[in-house]
């Protein structure tokens, strides 16, 4: 296992950071720790780097017992939100930055380097300033850094937060290529859901100082283990006592069994998908519906238009049939 | 009409803004420049003008003259090994001052800029009164070069304190987090990390501390006992001209002093602007 965190609880003076959270991190896997600001997430991270103590618990980095190795003796790499760069140092320095301070050869330190850069694509940019890069091209300079003491675990604690969308879509995705080549187990730390969803092979939820849930992405979001993760993973309609995920409201006839009369009350072409908001005729409830362009036009849907819905695929919270094999 | 139009068109709010500085500029340049010149550059041109009264041979015989050249000598040696002193110490204090806790540290903080807020020559007398003939400490250094560079440590204190505290209270904390992650100890940090980021911050405290001591009088007149060739520094050298009737003797001697002193502060410019490279590159 590559990192195993038991029983683990930190509190900041009155207020409680973590609560008894357990978790492991398979060898070589890329998973995400998902959770709204506040659940505790990033100290979690924190904890495994060393960078903050746990109250009480442990934490076994390969195991190896690590609940009271300092940062530097962990063999962690850890990557910063807002990068960290040391501003006076080149880029080629930052990167060298641990191997210089581990004594290693010059011409050794050299061509380690430029074979990061490489891998993060910042060749040519050896001699350059943090200063002189984009908010991107910094990133990928401290993760370079960050890899080039070969550490056990790398630990990225929202590391794209700081960027504009286009550039995050980027690095997500050149993120997860890099993740193949290299093969270091790695933890995310995001509070945006699509970005674990598109980055990771195992999710962890966490509200309020817990776990919520753990689980491959699509299990997440086919089969919450609970109201909290039902709403932050993927999008829903909440309906008395069940929801439904927006692809799964089917647009029918009226008059065929099982539907039910609702109104069309808007229209939102958001390019790769059309919402529908609708309006129940029954009780007045609203929901919308997600259909591709094409089914859009098949259907030719109009403001204010009569249709029916099909709901059969609505879920009831805490089913136990439905909400099946999703313990924590 | 092109009025009309200019004003039917707002324009954006960087350019108006633009527009109207355009304006002030021209006057605000010339009181800037008035006012400098009649607090800075006349002075200096008048006491240039004095040091030749006696033409360039009465100049050289002035500030060749080796009593003149052992108060320069002394005032210049004195002030860069204060300099680095304080560069040292202002840093250390600065550090216990932002990054320890302990009561009283508000006290603490407040005294710094005692040797500030007091006439130089209150301080004089309060270090005679503690270090002189009559110590009650029983350590004297009146009359010495020790009780020189007492007196100029007492009043440049607060430079490098003062110029490294903000900076260091501004420090990003995960810059240092990262370089323990890297594996560095506190001390190798210290050293690649965050000394790197302070010294222009230093260099520039250092700087006003060299400039304030090396013509620094009220605080060293009482407690130096001003003999010559021993513990006269320029500044009470020039008053002594002065006194003996002799001001364009006194005036070449403040050229050299004021020439030495520019020197160095470019000097420590020079280092400032290395230091701080990374920033300006484009």
């Amino acid at each position: 296992m590559g990192i195993v965190v038991r029983n683990v609880g930190k509190r900041f003076g009155a207020y409680t950071a973590l609560e008894d959270v357990s978790i492991e991190v398979p060898d070589g896997s890329l998973t995400a720790l998902l959770g709204p600001s506040g659940s505790g997430k990033s100290t979690l991270l924190r904890i495994v780097a060393g960078l903050e103590t746990p109250d009480r618990g442990s934490v076994l980095i390969e195991g190896r017992d690590a609940t009271n190795l300092p940062p530097q003796e962990r063999g962690v790499g850890f990557v910063f939100q807002h990068y960290a760069a040391f501003k006076h140092m080149t880029v080629r320095d930052n990167v060298g930055f641990g191997l210089r301070i581990r004594k290693a050869p010059k011409a050794q330190v050299r061509t380690r380097v430029d074979e990061l850069l490489g891998l993060v694509q910042l060749d040519g940019l050896a001699e350059r300033y943090p200063s002189q890069l984009s908010g991107g091209q910094r990133q990928r300079m401290a993760l370079a850094r960050a890899l080039a003491v070969e550490p056990r675990v790398l630990l990225l604690d929202e590391p794209f937060g700081a960027l504009d969308a286009r550039v995050r879509e980027e690095l997500r995705d050149w993120l997860r290529r890099l993740h193949e080549q290299v093969h270091v187990t790695t933890v995310l730390v995001t509070h945006d859901q699509e970005e674990a969803m598109e980055v990771s092979s195992r999710i962890v939820v966490m509200n309020h100082a817990r776990v919520e849930q753990v689980g491959a992405p699509a299990d997440l979001y086919e089969r919450p283990a609970s109201d909290f993760v039902m709403g932050f993973v993927g999008k829903v309609n909440r309906l008395p006592g069940a929801y439904i995920r927006p692809h799964e409201v089917r647009i029918c006839d009226p008059r065929e069994p099982g539907c039910e009369a609702a109104e069309v009350e808007r229209l939102l072409a958001l390019g790769f998908e059309t919402r529908v908001e609708l309006r129940r005729r029954r009780d007045g409830q609203r929901l919308w519906a997600q259909l591709a362009p094409d089914e859009l036009a098949r259907l030719g849907l109009e403001p204010g238009q009569e249709v029916g819905i099909d709901l059969a695929r609505a879920r009831r919270i805490g089913d136990e049939a439905l909400l099946a094999g999703t313990a924590a | 009409m092109s009025v009309a139009v200019d004003r039917a068109v707002p324009l954006p709010a960087s350019r108006r803004g633009a527009r109207r500085r355009v304006d002030g500029a021209p006057l605000l340049r010339g009181a800037v420049g008035a006012w400098l010149s009649l607090i800075v550059v006349l002075p200096l041109i008048a006491v240039a003008v004095r040091s030749l009264d006696n033409g360039l041979a009465g100049f050289w015989k002035a500030v060749t003259a080796p009593q003149a050249v052992a108060a320069l000598q002394l005032s210049l040696v004195a002030s860069v090994g204060v300099v680095a002193v304080n560069a040292v110490l202002g840093t250390l204090i600065a550090w216990v001052l932002i990054r320890d806790r302990f009561p009283g540290k508000a006290i603490v903080d407040a005294l710094i800029d005692l040797p500030f807020a007091l006439p130089t020559i209150v301080a004089g007398l309060t270090l005679i009164a503690l270090y002189g003939p009559k110590s009650p400490l029983g350590v004297s250094v009146a009359y010495t070069r020790a009780g020189i560079v007492l007196a100029l440590l007492f009043v440049t204190l607060p430079f490098v304190v003062r110029a490294v505290q903000p900076v260091l209270a501004e420090l990003d904390a995960e810059v240092e987090e990262a370089a323990h992650a890297l594996g560095a100890s506190g001390w190798t940090t210290f050293r690649l990390v965050i000394l790197p980021a302070l010294l222009p911050a230093i260099l520039s405290g250092a700087g006003l501390a060299f400039a304030r001591a090396v013509g620094e009088f009220g605080s060293v007149v009482l407690i130096s006992g001003n003999i010559p060739f021993r513990t006269e520094v320029a500044a009470v050298n020039i008053f002594t001209q002065v006194e003996n009737n002799n001001p364009a003797a006194a005036a070449a001697i403040s050229v050299v002093l004021l020439a030495l002193a520019m020197a160095v502060l470019a000097a420590i410019a020079l280092l400032e602007r290395r230091s701080t490279r990374h920033e300006r590159v484009d």
